[in-house]
């Protein structure tokens, strides 16, 4: 199984394709509904964003408190979807790879393929076992959100799916 | 009458979304385990393995099974005996807010849907029925969004037919599609008015997935299996990458409705169906 080690680099995700598996160690930072948004109008209106989205990986999660002992609570993927209309701009400001569960909209898929960028799926509703995978685990930006916030994760072996690659092939369009 | 003390409701309420929230229920764990022997494709296979085995990591290490720890939903059937001596809502609020707190699960519900604002553990929806009898049965569904942004419904004509629910239900099921975690468990209430069939289809999600259609099976049970047959054709598969797998099972509950309606509701949970009992 090919294995990924961040930071990436644009020729580390062009080389991969729609279907193919990988593990991922490294550093890669939560972010669903109300971040995106947050994320989104800060570029908008053209505000320092929490960190430079250039070559990072954004996780689509809002993981479950952590237990005392632990690194971190059970940390699935939200469904990716609901992010759709602020990922093209993300994407243009440099974020080379997500994470999460289902399809993608169409603008999404030619911005992925537009900005060489890559989507990965992981284990959908698997999120004790996707803990296992991260070894380090804080809250890096916005914590007013709650579970909402931006986590900075440290994941090791973190198993994923390539949704969409950087030629825009879609893995849902074959099934 | 029959004294049953709030406090006790709350302990129990407690109890029961820590059990429902960590430990995946036993029909749920038997219809993935049956699927698994049924898939033949890699890819699905490896899929239903990690489900699998994220419930036994779950169980043992007492993690939540998703982080997606739901909109709490409590179902009350008070027998009409009992006499609460307290505040029963509350203690059923605070039972939620105490098992949450103490399972480290995830606070998701805000507390205004159009302002919104930082995730709480409550309030918490509660769905009480007065029946006979001096027990109380106290069900807590933890009921994550991801698959309940999926569920529909739609109020048919009084003439239409099974074939046109049918192929309404298949729609809801392809709309799904992979983003809210197949294999799906899909509720369908038929029937009552258009908040009653919502309430019947969640409530069908309570029944048990491994129940299927016996010689002695009512015509339900027949119209379970078809429906089970042809969204397992439809080919969306685990985590909607193909397969055989695309729900683990289908259960309908019905009630009479008016002469001028038909109403038709589906509720998708994920493969992550959470739920745990107990009567006091």
């Amino acid at each position: 199984m090919k294995r990924l080690v961040t930071p990436l680099k644009k020729r580390d995700v062009s080389s991969l394709k729609a279907g193919e598996a990988v593990l991922l160690s490294g550093t890669i930072y939560t972010a669903r509904d109300q971040a995106h948004k947050r994320l989104f109008e800060a570029i908008l209106k053209k505000q320092r964003l929490p960190f430079n989205l250039r070559n990072e990986i954004i996780y689509y999660c809002g993981p479950a408190k952590t237990p005392r002992g632990k690194v971190i609570g059970s940390c699935g993927p939200t469904t990716s979807s609901r992010m759709d209309k602020f990922t093209p701009l993300l994407l243009k400001k440099g974020l080379l790879a997500m994470i999460g569960k289902g399809r993608r909209s169409q603008e999404v898929i030619k911005a992925t393929g537009k900005h060489k960028a890559v989507y990965f799926l992981t284990y959908a509703g698997c999120a004790a076992l996707l803990a296992k995978q991260v070894k380090k685990a804080g809250v890096f930006a916005f914590a007013d959100l709650g579970p909402e916030a931006i986590y900075k994760l440290e994941v090791k072996d973190f198993p994923l799916i390539v949704g969409i690659d950087t030629k825009g092939r879609n893995i849902y369009q074959a099934v | 009458m029959r004294r049953l003390e709030a406090k006790t409701i709350r302990q129990a309420v407690e109890d029961l979304c820590i059990k429902a929230n960590t430990i995946l229920r036993k029909d749920v764990l038997k219809a993935l385990k049956l699927s698994l022997k049924k898939e033949s494709s890699a890819g699905a296979r490896n899929i239903l393995e990690a489900i699998i085995q994220n419930a036994s990591i779950a169980k043992k290490e007492k993690l939540a099974i998703c982080q997606d720890t739901g909109m709490p939903i409590v179902f009350l059937e008070v027998g009409q005996q009992v006499n609460i001596r307290g505040d029963v809502n509350q203690a059923v609020t605070k039972g939620i807010e105490d098992g949450y707190k103490k399972g480290y699960f995830r606070p998701s519900v805000i507390r205004d849907p159009l302002s919104r604002g930082r995730p709480q553990y409550s309030p918490v929806l509660i769905h009480a029925d007065i029946v006979r009898g001096d027990k109380m049965k106290i069900t807590v569904l933890p009921k994550g969004f991801g698959c309940e942004n999926k569920s529909r419904l739609c109020m048919f004509k009084p003439t239409a037919g099974f074939l046109e629910i049918k192929r309404f239900i298949l729609e809801t099921v392809k709309d799904a599609g992979p983003d809210a975690c197949p294999p799906y468990v899909v509720g369908v209430g038929i029937g009552g008015s258009a908040e009653y069939a919502s309430l019947l289809a969640k409530k069908a999600l309570l029944k048990d997935i491994t129940c299927g259609k016996t010689k002695n099976s009512g015509r339900n049970a027949k119209l379970e299996d078809e429906l089970l047959k042809e969204i397992n054709s439809l080919g969306i598969g685990p985590m909607g990458l193909g397969g055989k797998t695309t729900a683990l099972g289908v259960k309908i509950l019905t009630y009479p409705t008016h002469i001028a309606g038909l109403p038709v509701a589906v509720n998708i949970s994920c493969h992550a169906l959470r739920s745990a009992g107990t009567i006091l």
